[in-house]
């Protein structure tokens, strides 16, 4: 099924450049195929929780009854926030899922292979370290933001069809709005992905150096010494600098790449954030954002050298 | 130009010596057995030739340096670490994929030709097949690189007799063309006497025999003395006596002398083929047969197992 991909062009014309290129990309390409092989979770762990969202969702439009729908305790929010809950709940709880799996996909990586000594298989093979470690980096910070975006848009799509099913069948009141502004809602998505993925740089390549390094239990060895650290700190000098610094380093993007309050100073509801409160040229130019991946580069710089001199366990 | 070249090879684990200063130099086209007892040092000396660990000391193949160079090296080299590495969660068909997806050289129909003759599904997870076939999958995979250097590390452990012979057959059969290079390591030295061109022992680290196998066979001579001739036998000091059957089994070393040139210790060494022969029933001795005669003095117990008894079989 692969041929066409493996056929390189045989033209005289510019197949110098051609096949160079290819060199490069091409072990790059099957190494990140070959992580998707071992690591279906990638993509079966969001697609699951989708659809048991989904189902659920499903479940809501039939039995609660359409008088208390949108009513209760929403009642201080603005209509179009009601309307966008199930759908930003939906993404929400999809790029939880991705961030979880990345995680500890980013914990095993380099350390499953020497467990399982294929590292020996792997460096048989004319791919260096660089490229197997970036493969291996880019299913955090590519792959999976990738996949999230595109599970939310389908199920959003989905949810959206439904609804509007419903609603014909029990012919409900026209006029009354009954859809998000759905299209700003995906773009609010993508924004949002890119911008997880970019600050928490860091912490997957702290997480594939340490999977890299440490012979076993590598989830206690990447988060105990930094929680360590922080509460050494705390004891010694009563300060909190690291704490917050990790915790900046968790969650600290959305107050940098959002503008959490409106033009009158009220806090928006995150359930729908309009593009206006976007702030992407203030995230761009965040020192934190780059200060991440300067560490991001240095933790990953860091796990090719070790994957170069560690022995299989 | 030598495929792999040597100079002071040297590799220490803390305060184990695993490399004392090897040199060594195999020509292209030449079928290496690099045999030795556990420890000796074998895996680390591969491991440094295909770049997979540092050295002090100077080394070569195929003119690069294998620990600064490993990716671009294993475009002309191939390796069977050992039975097990064989992701073990890939299925069949992934491994062609992959395999012919980064690798220049890999010829997908041949692997498929190999695969044709064994009983190996394209469907089935490498953990579903057992030991032979995984071994049968590594060897269609890495016998489809056109490589100019083939490193084998234990590659029939564990594997019955029929396997093994198959192994061989193959290799020799359909692979070897007298161009590329092949070094294997391996216990079951019975298996490979007739597949090798080259003999090297190693112990401590260091290498002790260095040998072609011609030179393997006009030197060394396996004598079934006739018992009469037991006390004249070994006046003749041979390097090795065991007893077979109630008879002493005699191995001499007819040393061939390069230098004629009188050193009076050297002449009395130097033992005369057609003399031994006279003693009694004389043949080739099996490798396994001159490295207990070399090596089990120093070692506690027998190191070769031609049964892989002896080694330690990772499960």
């Amino acid at each position: 099924m692969n041929t066409q991909v493996n056929a390189v062009p045989e033209s005289p014309l510019g197949s110098q450049a051609a096949a160079a290129v290819m060199s490069e990309t091409r072990p790059l390409y099957w190494s990140i195929r070959r992580e998707l092989w071992e690591n279906r979770s990638i993509y079966i762990a969001p697609l699951a929780v989708a659809a048991v969202y989904l189902l659920g969702f499903l479940i809501s439009l039939f039995w609660v009854p359409r008088s208390m729908r949108g009513m209760g305790a929403h009642e201080s929010l603005p209509p179009v926030n009601v309307l966008a809950m199930p759908y930003s709940h939906a993404s929400m709880l999809i790029m939880l899922i991705a961030l979880l799996v990345g995680i500890f996909y980013s914990l095993d990586a380099l350390n499953s292979e020497r467990r399982d000594r294929s590292i020996l298989f792997w460096k048989s093979l004319p791919v260096s370290d660089l490229t197997t470690v970036l493969s291996k980096a880019s299913i955090p910070l590519v792959v999976l933001p990738l996949i999230t975006l595109a599970i939310t848009v389908a199920l959003h799509l989905i949810m959206l069809l439904l609804n509007a099913a419903v609603r014909l069948v029990s012919s409900s009141g026209t006029g009354v709005p009954w859809a998000p502004p759905l299209f700003e809602m995906e773009l609010v998505t993508l924004y949002a992905t890119a911008v997880m993925a970019l600050w928490h740089a860091p912490l997957y390549g702290w997480f594939l150096l340490v999977s890299g390094w440490a012979r076993r239990a590598t989830f206690l060895w990447a988060v105990l010494p930094p929680l360590a650290l922080a509460a050494t700190e705390y004891i010694v000098f009563h300060t909190s600098y690291l704490d917050s610094l990790l915790q900046n380093r968790l969650y600290g993007f959305a107050a940098g790449a959002f503008d959490l309050k409106d033009k009158n100073g009220v806090p928006i509801d995150a359930h729908f954030i309009p593009l206006a409160q976007l702030a992407p040229g203030r995230f761009l130019s965040s020192p934190g954002l780059w200060i991440g991946l300067v560490f991001a580069a240095i933790f990953l710089a860091a796990a090719v050298r070790m994957r170069r001199y560690r022995d299989p366990l | 130009m030598a495929c792999i070249e040597a100079r002071g090879l040297r590799k220490a684990f803390g305060k184990t010596i695993a490399l004392d200063g090897v040199n060594l130099r195999v020509e292209e086209g030449r079928i290496l057995g690099l045999i030795g007892p556990n420890g000796a040092g074998k895996t680390t000396a591969l491991n440094a030739i295909l770049g997979l660990t540092q050295y002090q000391g100077e080394l070569r193949v195929l003119g690069r340096d294998p620990w600064s160079e490993r990716d671009r090296l294993m475009l002309d080299v191939c390796f069977i670490a050992d039975v097990a590495v064989l992701p073990r969660w890939m299925r069949v068909s992934q491994a062609l994929d992959y395999v012919a997806g980064v690798h220049p050289r890999f010829d997908r129909a041949k692997a498929e030709g190999f695969l044709q003759k064994t009983d190996i599904r394209r469907a089935s997870k490498i953990r579903e097949l057992s030991k032979g076939m995984v071994t049968q999958l590594h060897l269609a995979l890495v016998m489809a690189i056109d490589a100019r250097l083939l490193v084998l590390d234990e590659p029939t452990l564990g594997l019955d007799i029929l396997y093994r012979k198959q192994f061989y057959d193959s290799l020799l059969n359909d692979y070897y063309d007298r161009s590329r290079t092949i070094v294997v390591t391996t216990h079951q030295v019975d298996d490979i006497q007739n597949v090798l061109t080259d003999l090297m022992f190693i112990n401590h680290g260091r290498i002790v025999l260095d040998c072609s196998m011609e030179e393997f066979e006009s030197r060394y001579l396996e004598v079934t003395v006739h018992p009469q001739q037991v006390a004249a036998a070994l006046a003749l000091k041979p390097i090795h006596e065991r007893q077979g059957l109630g008879r002493s089994i005699l191995l001499f070393d007819l040393k061939s002398d390069s230098k004629p040139d009188l050193n009076s210790e050297v002449k009395s060494n130097r033992v005369d083929r057609q003399q031994v022969v006279a003693l009694g029933d004389a043949r080739t001795p099996g490798i396994a047969d001159l490295f207990v005669a070399m090596l089990g003095n120093t070692q506690g117990n027998t190191p070769v197992d031609d049964s892989g008894r002896a080694q330690g079989v990772p499960q």
